[in-house]
């Protein structure tokens, strides 16, 4: 099986550990991985804001990339969702349906690859500290992947599972919206914020670095002392090798 | 819809909202209270999936063949003895109703609570003419009351608690009618009752009624109102005159349709398995109700949004209110500040939809969510509400001046000098301009690891809690995420994919 990673920008740009830990992770796990280095964006940020043009460019690109793998493996639900819902539309609009017709139904989240496609849920991970699990918006209503981080989290030897209130509730991140609407973008935030202190977590994951970029910023201005982290570098946490 | 000058964008004025601490605390509760309701009720049905695509099934042939249903309602209601008029827009239908209530000789009308006639200010139209419109339903006679406008489709008064309301009705019911007693208290059966013995007089004084429909039905030309107080009823029953003014999306084809809008409708926006008040009446019927009905059909822009493939879905919307309590962004910024009879996620993609886009209000509501999809999730009739907020998101774009490239220079200028367009032409512009930025960097990979260099260049002296300019809505209350020295792409060319 071929597999390729599709970084996404966020985590390219300020979040390379989780690509490395997806790395690490898939790697232990007797898979080799690829990162077709053309790759760049999945093109949300631009149909999210109404640029649907520049939306369309990345996603014919996304597909040329991507073409060709028999699975293509993203630590995002919001980015995987995006392909999910919107690359075939796009597709038909600049011509390159037949490409995104054959990438589209390839492409994973990472819960989702590990799961259902190579059928774990104990990656033999360690990571000995209470964790909290935000779903995210997107992988919650898009992807629908469900129980899926639930069960990989419960996997990992020593990690103590705390339930989040209000888990299917939106951070507030919603991409430009943080930045249109800071308003009641802060306020959803700090409802969140509210719920993850009540847990006494110590750790906040989430299948989605920009979520946790947004719940943890408003967590570190306020100095309340949790960290967040991407799911994957849990999954990919050993002994030896501690995230 | 009327769009008052100088009425602030939703941002503007979902800050207020944030702020009041009062608002926030009855909205929360109002709206986890509703939301837990209805998702029991749902949840104990089998074959919701079943029903919402049938819901969506029926409104979407319906409204592919409007034109034909249209007709059929007219000829069925006028069988029965109805008489039909069409609206092209809110003036006109104000016209009309004006007009037929004149035609009676009477200055007052009962009104039962409807969503159209909101839409197109009647009982503004109605003041301007000399006729009093009372409200009947209770929260909207809370509403009215208190000179207030309605802030949820459903609970049209969600922003008030009970003590608010006590006062209202102490301050204000002596001047329209019956006065509160003195010794009003704020417990619930005691607020209905005093609104029970002031709207009592008023039915049994009205000689002309007006109202809306839940639905429309062609083969029978049968109008069915669903409410919750029997005051509606009242309404609909002891008047001479019944004026309905009905949207054109209202209608189902046949009466057997009705039985699946029975089910969707109440769990979904009261959380109940059945509704309480179901009033169905075609036409007139010799001794038994009205002598006179009028059905005003409405268009007020909703052709417009049926010729649009992506934007038409919200043309299926039953007025429920099921995205309004599961949204996180109405929760916070309350119904008010979407500056329409239609607020919350639904209003989000319906008023820019009728109204248009070109004031500054109405291009802030596309983005007036953060694409969460619990509003989907929610919904009866399956209106994906994240997929029209995209489409009319890139209508707003284009409306301002279309996408640009970097240094692509001034937008276009847009139509109308309104309060608000030099900031929004200078938003959007630099909007456009970063825009414009990210989709050339995004557009080659090379672009983007020259920028990931010099972010990491660059990256010490980054501020973490203080970013000027547009930036500092984020770091207002968050941190920034401290630029990594090495992106991953330049990690993996360094180390082959971590092999060496």
């Amino acid at each position: 099986m071929r597999i390729a990673l599709f970084i996404t920008c966020v985590n390219d740009t300020l979040y390379p550990n989780t690509g490395k830990a997806v790395v690490r992770l898939l790697t232990r796990l007797g898979h080799r991985v690829e990162f077709p280095e053309e790759q760049t964006c999945c093109g949300q940020m631009h149909l999210n804001t109404g640029y649907r043009g520049a939306a369309r460019e990345m996603a014919r690109s996304f597909a040329a990339t991507f073409d060709g793998f028999d699975a293509v493996v993203t630590p995002s639900g919001s980015c995987a969702g995006m392909i999910r819902e919107y690359h075939r539309g796009l597709a038909d609009d600049g011509g390159f349906a037949d490409a995104a017709g054959r990438v589209v139904p390839r492409v994973y989240e990472l819960t989702e690859f590990l799961v259902d496609v190579l059928g774990v849920t104990d990656v033999g991970a360690y990571f000995p500290h209470r964790v909290t699990y935000h779903p995210t918006c997107h992988s919650l209503r898009m992807l629908g992947v469900g129980d899926r981080p639930y069960d990989l989290l419960s996997a990992v030897r020593g990690l103590d599972l705390a339930e989040l209130a209000g888990s299917a509730e939106c951070c507030g991140f919603g991409g430009t919206f943080a930045l249109k609407n800071p308003d009641v973008s802060a306020a959803m935030c700090a409802d969140k914020v509210g719920h993850v202190l009540e847990t006494g977590a110590e750790v906040l994951a989430a299948a989605d670095n920009s979520c946790l970029m947004h719940i943890g910023g408003a967590l570190d201005r306020q100095r309340t002392g949790v960290r967040v982290l991407h799911i994957a570098e849990i999954l990919a946490s050993t002994e030896e090798e501690p995230a | 819809m009327k769009v008052e000058l100088g009425m602030p964008t939703f941002p503007q004025a979902a800050a207020e909202a944030v702020d009041d601490a009062q608002l926030r605390h009855n909205l929360r509760k109002a709206t986890h209270t509703i939301r837990a309701k209805r998702a029991k009720v749902v949840g104990e049905l089998p074959d919701w999936a079943e029903l919402r695509a049938a819901g969506a099934a029926i409104k979407d042939h319906t409204l592919r063949n409007l034109d034909t249903y249209l007709e059929r309602l007219e000829a069925a209601v006028t069988a029965a003895g109805g008489h039909v008029h069409w609206a092209a827009d809110g003036d006109e239908a104000n016209r009309i109703a004006t007009s037929l209530v004149r035609a009676t000789g009477e200055t007052e009308v009962v009104k039962v609570k409807s969503m159209a006639t909101q839409e197109i200010g009647l009982n503004e139209a109605f003041e301007r003419a000399g006729i009093t419109a009372y409200e009947t339903d209770l929260a909207e006679l809370i509403v009215q009351l208190g000179h207030d406008t309605p802030s949820h489709i459903l609970v049209p008064a969600i922003h008030r608690n009970r003590s608010e309301i006590r006062e209202i009705f102490l301050d204000e019911m002596a001047k329209w009618g019956r006065p509160a007693p003195a010794d009003l208290t704020d417990e619930p059966a005691a607020l209905a009752e005093a609104a029970r013995r002031h709207l009592r007089e008023r039915f049994l004084s009205a000689k002309v009624g007006v109202c809306g429909a839940n639905f429309a039905v062609a083969e029978t030309g049968t109008l069915a109102i669903f409410e919750s107080e029997g005051n509606g009823r009242m309404c609909l029953t002891l008047p001479e005159t019944l004026i309905a003014v009905v949207g054109i999306e209202k209608i189902v084809p046949t009466w057997r349709d009705l039985e699946v809008f029975a089910q969707l409708l109440p769990r979904s926006s009261t959380g109940e398995r059945m509704n309480p008040y179901t009033s169905t009446f075609s036409g007139v019927t010799p001794g038994d109700g009205p002598r006179d009905f009028h059905l005003i059909l409405l268009d007020n822009g909703r052709t417009k949004a049926l010729a649009d493939e992506v934007g038409r879905q919200a043309l299926r919307c039953i007025r429920c209110s099921a995205c309004l309590n599961v949204c996180p962004v109405y929760e916070h910024a309350g119904g008010h500040a979407y500056g329409s009879t239609y607020p919350g996620p639904i209003g989000a993609i319906l008023t820019p939809q009728l109204r248009g886009t070109t004031t500054a209000l109405d291009a802030s509501l596309p983005y007036a969510s953060s694409l969460c999809g619990a509003c989907y999730e929610v919904c009866p009739v399956a209106i994906n509400i994240p997929e029209v907020l995209v489409h009319l998101r890139a209508r707003v774009v284009e409306t301002h001046g279309g996408e640009g490239t970097p240094g692509s220079g001034e937008p276009r200028p847009t139509t109308g000098a309104r309060w608000g367009l030099v900031r929004t032409k200078a938003a959007h512009s630099a909007e456009r301009a970063a825009m414009g930025a990210a989709g050339w960097v995004f557009a080659d990979a090379r672009r983007l690891r020259r920028a990931q260099r010099l972010a990491a260049k660059t990256r010490r002296i980054v501020p973490k809690h203080r970013v000027p300019g547009p930036l500092h809505a984020w770091t207002d209350t968050r941190d920034v995420p401290a630029v990594p020295a090495e992106s991953f792409r330049d990690w993996w060319a360094r180390t082959d994919g971590g092999t060496r």
